[in-house]
């Protein structure tokens, strides 16, 4: 008989003390061992994670009323704007803008030491942050400036929502052209110089449930080093599978999250402010999903290797700025990580932009949670859209 | 005469050129090698350590043919609570000092093979490497 089991069945077991985790590495060793219908039955929870760059990211924050009061039209924290089109004194900061005046790529390729990932990184941090705001005046907000310093803890709220984290699968990048280039994939040498990618394989959270099974809105997530949600799925979520040449289907890939948290909770180490030289600032986020042992099969893909989770390798000087359909072959990731990839017949050494020991330690503390009885999973509401959704990416087409 | 170190950095066009040679015997120099390294791309970095009277004048010769010449005073340190381990230097550092250890993915910086080339403080995306003088 294979083994089902329902979200209050996990639960009861993990506030009993007696939930059995592993972490999305060590069930790997686990099903080798003792094979698939016997971690199963053993198994109640696979805990993944991932620290990579994730643009799309930001933190809403009410700065809480002055006196007197003041109606925010336009707002800065550390010479960061930060859009304040919502109410009088709540704001969105994204992770990706500069400040004011910076010279970007004006002296190429720039710098990006700051940006709004860093101010992020600066109040979870505990940071005084300098916030500027001006405005016209009303009558029931006479104030038209204000400038002073503020922490994380001295305002009302600060929430990251991130419309746009955790990505499936992604790119290898690579660099086909006779100049060095500066992406955000990272620097790219010439003619096949070097090879980036940017998930943690074998720990990442998507990878590992990919026909969407267990995730969905409202499961409970590390988020920063506390307690988020899937609040939806994410922008530009177009799940389908990574196809080879032959059209056989080796992989989950195009899924995204929605995913929202109180950044008080957080922690600096894992929201880190992030530049990449010659493109642009953002924040470097730590996830982790549990994914809950319903059913043999939800096992399967959760207990994927490296070997058998794969990534398109695709040329940043061409067919990506020109958002040219095709990739250059398929990569496993266990090729990936063994430092050397072959492209066009080329042997090119690769380097992550995703931290996997940091990606490990997530999935770490996700299970150590579990185990205390201190993290219960969020059984969704619902689930998010999967493949047979036959969700796909629109182009924006200039009229 | 205390022995001056220096770095050397040359483009791909430069690296078939007898420089060493010249610096001998056009300047009376004593050249020791301490590092060599080209790169695939052929691009060459070199630090040495030039002791005699015209020393200067075998630099400016060097800057002359477009070699980019600076004093090795510098360090590079791995700022240890701001590194995440994500590994992005270790294909940009011509000498290994950055690598990979495997299969813990964990980023090791060896300071002793480092050429203070820069590399890793231009690409480090978290700013973790940092030249100190």
């Amino acid at each position: 008989m294979s083994i089902e089991r329902t979200y209050k069945e996990i639960n009861a077991r993990i506030k009993a003390g007696k939930a059995v985790v592993l972490t999305a590495e060590e069930v790997i060793d686990r099903v080798r061992e003792k094979g698939l219908a016997r971690t199963a039955r053993e198994v109640d929870v696979v805990t993944t994670g991932t620290f990579s760059p994730m643009c799309s990211s930001g933190v809403f924050l009410n700065f809480g009323h002055t006196r007197p009061r003041i109606r925010i039209s336009k707002a800065w924290l550390n010479g960061v704007p930060v859009y304040a089109g919502i109410a009088a004194v709540d704001a969105f900061l994204g992770a990706t803008e500069l400040p004011e005046g910076d010279p970007a790529n004006s002296d190429y390729p720039g710098e990006f030491r700051y940006g709004g990932g860093h101010v992020i990184e600066d109040l979870v941090a505990r940071r005084p942050v300098r916030l500027k705001a001006i405005s016209y005046g009303t009558d029931c907000y006479p104030r038209r400036e204000v400038e002073t310093e503020i922490t994380l803890d001295e305002i009302n709220e600060a929430i990251l929502f991130n419309p746009r984290n955790c990505y499936q699968n992604y790119n290898c990048a690579v660099n086909l052209s006779d100049r060095t280039i500066y992406t955000y994939m990272g620097v790219l040498k010439p003619r096949l110089g070097n090879a980036h990618y940017s998930t943690a394989g074998q720990l990442s959270p998507l990878l590992k449930d990919p026909y969407f099974k267990t995730v969905g809105i409202g499961t409970r997530i590390f988020l920063g080093g506390g307690i988020g949600y899937v609040v939806w799925h994410g922008t530009q979520h177009f799940p389908g599978a990574l196809k080879d040449e032959d059209g056989r289907e080796l992989c989950g890939s195009g899924g995204t999250l929605a995913v929202l948290g109180d950044l008080k909770q957080m922690e600096a180490r894992w929201l880190v402010g992030t530049s990449f030289r010659g493109y642009g600032a953002t924040l470097t986020v730590g996830v982790g999903v549990p994914i809950p042992i319903l059913n043999e099969e939800i096992l399967e893909y959760a207990a994927k290797p490296d070997e058998e989770l794969y990534a398109p390798v695709v040329d940043y000087s061409d067919s990506y700025p020109n958002a040219k359909p095709g990739n250059l072959g398929i990569v496993s990731y266990a090729q990936l990580k063994s430092g050397q990839i072959q492209v066009l017949g080329k042997e090119v050494p690769t380097a992550p932009l995703s931290s996997y020991p940091r990606a490990r330690e997530i999935a770490t503390l996700l299970k150590s949670w579990i185990e205390k009885g201190d993290f219960l999973l969020g059984e969704p509401t619902q689930l998010l859209p999967g493949p047979e959704a036959r969700l796909c990416g629109k182009i924006l087409n200039v009229k | 005469m205390a022995p001056e170190k220096i770095v050397l950095r040359f483009g791909a066009e430069k690296a078939d050129k007898p420089l060493i040679y010249r610096l001998v015997k056009d300047y009376d120099l004593v050249i020791n090698i301490i590092k060599a390294s080209i790169n695939p791309h052929k691009e060459g970095t070199m630090v040495v350590e030039l002791t005699g009277e015209r020393s200067r004048e075998g630099i400016e010769f060097l800057r002359a043919q477009g070699i980019t010449v600076h004093p090795l005073t510098q360090e590079i340190a791995r700022n240890e609570e701001r590194c995440t381990n994500c590994g992005a230097c270790t294909v940009h550092c011509p000498t290994g000092a950055l690598y990979l250890e495997r299969p813990s993915m964990e980023v090791r910086f060896n300071g002793d093979d480092c050429i203070v080339c820069l590399s890793c403080v231009k690409v480090c995306p978290v700013k973790a490497m940092e030249a100190r003088i």
